[in-house]
């Protein structure tokens, strides 16, 4: 039955049935692919192309619901789709191995890492318990984890991010397996982390002669790593090549329109806003915890002295990575957290230290999007209460707040009748939609933007910057624009922010950050952006 | 058939909700012991105080004659006794039923009071950080206290009857409904959209009430019925221990087995029959709430 192949993996017509109540028949349908042993094949779409469901195929990790219907799935000849328990089994770990998007949850907390790097040996071969501690170590130093030996008895919380992605593929390639299935492996992970995750990657695929199965939603990722790609779209595969054919010359038109969407890491030219300062900031600390009842208690300086100012119909963009205080500087100028001193100006307004019941009339003029579209609306109310829950609170009639409702709506490209209905019934990008049109509501002054692109699929976030850059421009908004994604920045923002630990390393015009950086730290988050070699979006997609 | 998708999600739930087997065989027998205690009066029963010394102790089933005084002098009229006579020659069958509207009475006051006062607490407590500490170490005092221990207490500084067991069961029970409210109230309070509605202007008590409150209504509805189950077993055993409602006042299931305790070897009957409607009534509470859990609080259905 084993036939000698040269693919470490063939999909051959691979169709995976839907529930009878999905929005469509099929999860995946008749996609065909290949992964040649030292390729990595990524496969990219937009979320709820049947990505994650190709690869949980492929490991025999279907959930029950999903059949798979036709075709088969030949790891080095054998299919693993009709494959049984036990011999998959075997399989998992030893010929092919999968690292997923969450480092922390997919390892167990309570259990050392080399635990849970020698227990894939305990299953799968007969080495003694020196043998596999010794080989946890061997594998760990592969990884390029520092002080292996220490390490090997570390748990889990103990280690960063980018720390126990490496632990998990340390766990993932001890096996020396034919396949490594990586499904968003460094989606959770910094830039700067990610740039280092996909170089061990591709370091180990070179080294092993690993095929590597690489499932992302970003281009800059594929632009980075990719051997071959694979353009999927509802389930189906739109077009297949060598990167270089695919992202420099896509034949299919969806291909392109998503190229199109990818922001572009270079900087159009922007003319510098003159004008008042709507918000000023100055000296701005926050600092979280405080000295407990008994003893001393931990102190975080979430941010320290951040002074800057937006003026009338700009966009200054803060960005840096998880834990550098951006949202904390945000969120103190919205006042949903009280800042430890300096002071936040409005027009001359002081709002810093101003109490919950003086600050009430101040509350309309800063509105705030937020990154996740699915929480940011109230599951129980119709969009039309949420809508004008603000307008209402400020002393606006139910009955004119609605009708600007309705007009707002047509402004962000949603039907009025929209108002009636609850936010499950519409997706991510067009609750973020609403989300803009419900700050817009109070005719704000300054609108943070916090991550609001960040969870979106790179067609729909395309659209939505669109509008946001609409509408700071037909308002004459004040924009604050927090985002980790340099490529988002680069498009939106006319000046930008960099924050590291709290404190503002370097400010200035985004295109002038862009082509001259001054800050080390500024330079080190240039260069790790992925994929800066191929050049996207030329400009947004219209 | 609607578009499910369409229907608000309080709809959708009342949707699963009646399709659950838990919450219609619960739900049913509990709904037939409600109408037990409202048509008491008219099922049959005779008054539940009333003694007749010549009928004591007599076997379920027994038919025959009750002396009655009346202006005409003494009468014998017939009496059947279908789940037989207690001590003092009471009808079980007609204390039976007369007790199912004690126990309904106390369990669902107490669910009531305790969650009333729960939710007040919680929302403080997991919204208000600083009064939080305060709170929750009062909260943990009371739980410190057995109901037995503190019911005893309270009989014998006031009189023995439905509302102090209704205090002596309430005041253990209310940390409890703190406790998960306010675990609640501080996850909510994290979510955008309790963080857009604070930018909107929202006063206090309308974003507590609009926005937290209805997210721990599943739960305190499930936690409710828990409530209901153990508060008819308390107020039964301090009934049984005669620490509840005196049996020559108001009969309620406790007391009726309470009164028979010393005969209960020679006429198992007079504590088989309460026992059973106390049982099966716990248990038809205990499945409606446990298929409520399941249809309005499914994550916490897979955490149990």
């Amino acid at each position: 039955m084993m036939t000698k192949t040269e693919n470490v993996l063939e999909v051959k017509n691979l169709t995976v049935s839907l529930p009878g109540d999905g929005d469509r028949a099929n999860a995946v349908e008749n996609i065909s692919f290949t992964v040649a042993p030292g390729e990595i094949v990524c496969v990219v779409g937009e979320s709820g192309s049947g990505k994650s469901v190709t690869a949980s195929a492929v490991m025999g990790l279907l959930p029950a619901a999903l059949k798979p219907t036709d075709g088969e799935t030949l790891l080095e000849g054998e299919n693993t789709l009709t494959a049984g328990k036990t011999r998959l089994r075997d399989l998992r770990g030893t010929r092919m191995a999968m690292i997923f998007q969450e480092p922390m949850t997919a390892l167990n907390p309570v259990a050392r890492v080399g635990e849970q790097i020698a227990e894939m040996l305990e299953i799968h071969t007969s080495m003694s318990a020196s043998e596999r501690r010794k080989r946890a170590i061997e594998i760990m130093e592969l990884v390029h984890l520092p002080e292996p030996k220490k390490m090997v008895d570390a748990y889990p919380h103990q280690l960063s991010g980018g720390q126990r992605q490496r632990i998990m593929i340390a766990i993932a390639l001890v096996l020396d397996p034919a396949l490594l299935i990586a499904d968003e492996p460094t989606t959770a992970l910094d830039v700067t982390t990610q740039a280092q995750i996909l170089t061990l990657v591709k370091e180990m695929q070179e080294r092993r002669g690993t095929g590597v199965l690489f499932i992302t939603h970003d281009f800059g990722v594929v632009a980075e790593i990719a051997d071959r790609v694979v353009v999927m779209q509802d389930g189906r595969i739109v077009e297949q090549g060598p990167r270089e054919d695919v992202l420099r010359n896509p034949q299919e038109p969806y291909t392109q329109m998503l190229m199109a969407s990818v922001p572009s890491m270079t900087p159009p030219e922007r003319k510098p806003v003159e004008g008042d300062f709507a918000i000023d900031v100055d000296g701005l600390v926050k600092r979280y915890g405080h000295n407990g009842l008994f003893g001393r208690g931990r102190v975080v300086l979430a941010a320290s002295d951040v002074t800057m100012h937006v003026r009338k119909g700009e966009t200054l963009g803060i960005v840096g990575e998880s834990g550098s205080g951006k949202s904390t500087v945000a969120r103190c100028i919205a006042r949903l957290i009280d800042p430890t001193a300096g002071s936040i100006s409005l027009h001359g307004t002081e709002i810093a230290t101003l109490p919950e019941s003086k600050l009430r009339p101040h509350r309309r003029k800063v509105q705030i999007v937020f990154q996740d579209p699915y929480r940011s609306l109230n599951p129980r109310r119709t969009i039309g209460l949420s809508m004008i829950e603000a307008p209402v609170n400020f002393g606006t009639t139910k009955a004119d707040a609605i009708v600007r409702a309705r007009q707002l709506m047509q402004l962000v490209g949603l039907p009025a009748d929209a108002l009636d209905r609850f936010p499950h019934q519409f997706s991510g990008g067009q609750r973020q939609r609403i989300c803009i049109a419900r700050a817009l509501m109070v005719d704000p002054e300054v609108l943070i933007a916090d991550e609001a692109v960040s969870a979106l699929d790179v067609s729909v976030q395309a659209q939505v910057l669109e509008l946001l850059d609409d509408i700071r421009q037909r308002y004459n908004l004040a924009m604050l624009f927090i985002t980790h994604d340099l490529r988002v920045a680069a498009q939106i923002c006319d000046r930008l922010i960099v924050m590291q630990k709290g404190i503002v390393v370097e400010q200035g015009p985004t295109r002038q950050v862009y082509s001259n950086p001054s800050h080390s730290y500024t330079r080190q988050l240039l260069d790790a952006a992925p994929g800066t070699e191929v050049e996207f979006g030329s400009g947004r997609a219209s | 058939m609607t578009d499910v998708k369409s229907l608000s999600p309080g709809r959708q739930t009342l949707r699963r909700l009646v399709l659950n087997p838990s919450v219609l065989i619960g739900g049913t027998l509990v709904a037939m012991i409600l109408a037990l205690a409202i048509l008491a009066p008219v099922l049959g029963t005779r008054d539940p105080n009333e003694l007749s010394t010549s009928n004591r102790l007599k076997p379920p089933g027994y038919e025959g004659t009750m002396r009655v005084y009346t202006d005409e002098g003494r009468m014998k009229v017939p009496v059947w006794y279908p789940l037989g006579a207690d001590t003092l020659g009471r009808d079980v069958y007609s204390r039976i039923v007369y007790g199912a509207r004690i126990s309904l009475v106390v369990g669902v006051s107490v669910a009531g009071i305790s969650i009333a006062l729960g939710v007040l607490f919680g929302l403080i407590a997991g919204y208000f950080r600083y009064l939080d500490g305060v709170i929750m170490r009062v909260m943990d005092g009371l739980m410190a206290i057995p109901a037995i221990l503190l019911a005893i207490a309270v009989v014998s500084v006031f009189n023995a009857g439905v509302m102090s067991v209704i205090i002596a069961i309430v005041v253990p029970e209310v940390p409890r409904v703190v406790r998960l409210v306010r675990s609640i109230v501080l996850s909510i309070r994290e979510e955008p959209y309790v963080e857009a509605a604070i930018t909107a202007g929202t006063r206090v008590p309308t974003l507590l009430i609009r926005h937290i409150l209805p997210n721990t209504l599943a739960p305190l509805i499930v936690q409710g019925t828990f409530i209901v189950a153990s508060a008819i077993i308390v107020e039964a055993i301090l009934s049984f221990l005669g620490l509840g409602i005196p049996a020559d006042e108001i009969p309620t299931w406790g007391n009726i087995m309470g009164a028979s305790r010393e005969v209960f070897q020679l006429h198992p009957h007079l504590i088989l029959y309460p026992g059973v409607v106390l049982a099966v009534t716990v248990l038809a509470v205990n499945m409606l709430g446990d298929g409520l859990r399941d249809t309005l609080d499914p994550r916490f259905a897979r955490r149990v």
